[in-house]
């Protein structure tokens, strides 16, 4: 008799132990699943992913040396002239750069021109520092710079001390981690398009 | 009329536990019967908690979550509404006015011991509140939609995109966009003003209950709970009412001088509490020369720029806040109060109070190569006064803690 209730007992138990498991389990999946449309939300909205088409910009214009700001996607985006002469120079600077060749990220011209753009003169950049998103600034000379007594030209990022070559490549010690992107361009004639590959549109 | 009146109070009371609640947490809670001005800060905090809720409510009635409007509302705030101007300075300075008194607070914790055992949990809910203050701080930040607004979020949040593999795309997640856009301001503001706060009136009200049910700490690190009178209540202790009641309101009247004097007549604080890049609208296009982060953040800002490496950078300043939750774990020594602890815990903290000061310094300058270098030794120092505690605590002979208060 006695043994027959133990038994009954450790059934009834195994059997509310399985129930609970079962009901919980279903639960928490219930629950993931609920979970969903709260998370999904915070992505960008279709209007904001349609935001952001290409952009055109006339560069003939531009005097060698120099660097002009187009917006694209509402972010940064550097355009610079380089003589022949800084271009020469850039394998100098190689052995200061974390990446010379850009192997960390995914370059879309790699190898094409010193430049990193798909032109032999202009350099088309992300002005976003891959460290922590402020606009890097210019500044072509060679001269000393305060943070840093041999500048050898290039792009420093004032918020955290990043500092990157004339096209936009990363040096060593600095907190970005990579060399500024490269966005998809392409050039017809002196007109540049920022925002994607030629032929695709 | 009376009769009546208790009559209704009754009736409630039998319903509602308003008199054991009013008497058991208010007039009759038992506090220590000497502190000092460190034990007034608690109290001023929730004075600010409730200037900030009301002035925060005043200012959503004249505040726009969009992109196009936002930094034109708060403007209309300041300059069309009446007496607009006193809402938002209100509420600016309570964000500063709130974090420091909330560091002294802290201080005063750190001072006096006010995490030992028994009360670790107390000390656990307070730095949950500073690290939802902090979120809150930097989401109010935001919503004017100024320069340094749009800066300073663009820089915290590329933060996350320095967590390994899913970095980018919890950006992208966070903002709700590819820039901070006004997706990014209304999400902001629906945290700020509605998510947030309850988390915060929650964790204050945790913080107060577990304070409750050990008691509050005092200078000397004694334990009043060891002699009690025939009702149980402790001899070295005064009743709530009037006793501390009556301290804080003085405390509170000092604190209001010092409030309104920042309030009228220094509301930018120098640059420090309002940046002055923050008076122009966000560029997408353009950072401002120098970004630096208003004053209480910037010990872990300085941290951050210390570190040469992105994902590093963000380690470091998690864990410079990570590690205060286990104070009450690292401090082993036998007395609580510094008045009591050896020489090398004295040491310790001197050295660990100027090295914050000079952080929070460095967080608000230009870098330069000697700065960098400042930095690095102050988040050694940082770190060391907390990794170091658990040895230079107990190898240190502290004086014996008295019986009474």
């Amino acid at each position: 008799m006695d043994e027959t209730i133990d038994l009954m007992e450790d059934t009834t138990t195994t059997r509310r132990k399985v129930l609970i498991g079962m009901t919980a389990g279903v639960g928490a999946v219930g629950a993931s699943f609920a979970v969903v449309p709260f998370i999904a939300s915070w992505n960008p909205s279709a209007k904001a992913k349609a935001v952001g088409g290409p952009v055109k910009v006339d560069v003939s214009k531009m005097q060698v040396g120099q660097k002009i700001q187009v917006s694209w996607r509402k972010q940064p985006v550097f355009v610079i002239r380089h003589s022949k002469e800084a271009l020469a120079n850039l394998v100098q600077v190689e052995s200061k750069l974390d990446d010379p060749s850009s192997m960390k990220i995914d370059e879309p011209y790699r190898g094409a021109n010193a430049t990193r753009s798909t032109s032999t003169e202009y350099t088309v950049i992300a002005g976003v520092c891959t460290h922590l998103g402020c606009a890097p600034k210019y500044y072509p000379e060679m001269e000393s710079q305060p943070w840093d007594e041999s500048w050898v030209g290039g792009f420093f990022c004032p918020c955290h001390g990043s500092m990157f070559d004339i096209v936009g490549r990363v040096f060593k010690g600095v907190p970005a981690p990579t060399n500024l992107k490269v966005p998809p361009h392409y050039f017809d004639g002196s007109i540049l398009t920022i925002g994607e590959e030629r032929g695709t549109a | 009329m009376t009769q009546k009146a208790s009559g209704v109070f009754n009736w409630l009371n039998h319903r509602l536990p308003i008199v054991n609640t009013y008497e058991r947490h208010l007039s009759k809670h038992p506090v220590p019967k000497k502190v000092n001005f460190w034990y007034m800060f608690g109290a001023l905090a929730s004075v600010v908690l409730i200037i900030q809720i009301v002035s925060g409510i005043w200012l959503m009635f004249g505040y726009e979550n969009t992109e196009e409007g936002a930094f034109a509302s708060v403007e209309y705030i300041m300059r069309d509404i009446e007496y607009g101007w006193i809402i938002r300075y209100m509420h600016t300075t309570g964000a500063s006015m709130f974090f420091a008194v909330v560091y002294l607070h802290m201080f005063r914790g750190l001072l006096y011991g006010s995490y030992h055992k028994p009360r670790e949990l107390v000390w656990v809910f307070g730095m949950t509140i500073y690290l939802v203050m902090m979120a809150e701080g930097f989401l109010g930040y935001v919503l004017p939609y100024g320069q340094m607004s749009y800066w300073g979020a663009q820089v915290i949040i590329s933060l996350f995109g320095a967590i390994p593999y899913i970095g980018e795309s919890l950006e992208i997640w966070v903002r709700g966009d590819y820039y901070i856009s006004g997706a990014t301001i209304s999400r902001f503001f629906a945290l700020h003003v509605v998510a947030l706060p309850l988390i915060l009136i929650a964790l204050v009200f945790m913080h107060l209950v577990a304070l409750h049910e050990v008691g509050a700490g005092n200078p000397e690190g004694v334990d009043i709970e060891k002699h009690l009178d025939e009702n149980g209540v402790p001899l070295d202790s005064v009743p709530f009412f009037p006793y501390k009641v009556l301290n804080a309101l003085v405390a509170i009247g000092i604190f209001g001088i010092v409030f309104s004097i920042i309030m009228f007549f220094f509301p930018e604080g120098g640059g420090y509490m309002l940046e002055l890049a923050n008076f122009e609208e966000a560029n997408p296009l353009s950072t401002p020369e120098h970004i630096a982060p208003v004053w209480y953040y910037s010990p872990y800002y300085a941290m951050l720029r210390a570190v040469p490496d992105k994902l590093g950078g963000l380690v470091v300043m998690g864990a410079a806040i990570a590690i205060l939750f286990v104070v009450p774990w690292l401090d082993r020594s036998k007395a609580a109060s510094i008045r009591y602890k050896g020489v090398l815990s004295k040491i310790a903290m001197t050295i660990f109070v100027i090295s914050w000061i000079m952080l929070a310094w460095l967080g608000t300058v230009p870098v330069t190569a000697l700065r960098t270098t400042l930095s690095i030794i102050g988040t050694i120092i940082y770190f060391s006064f907390f990794l170091l505690m658990p040895i230079y605590t107990s190898i240190e002979t502290s004086k014996p803690v008295p019986e009474r208060l």
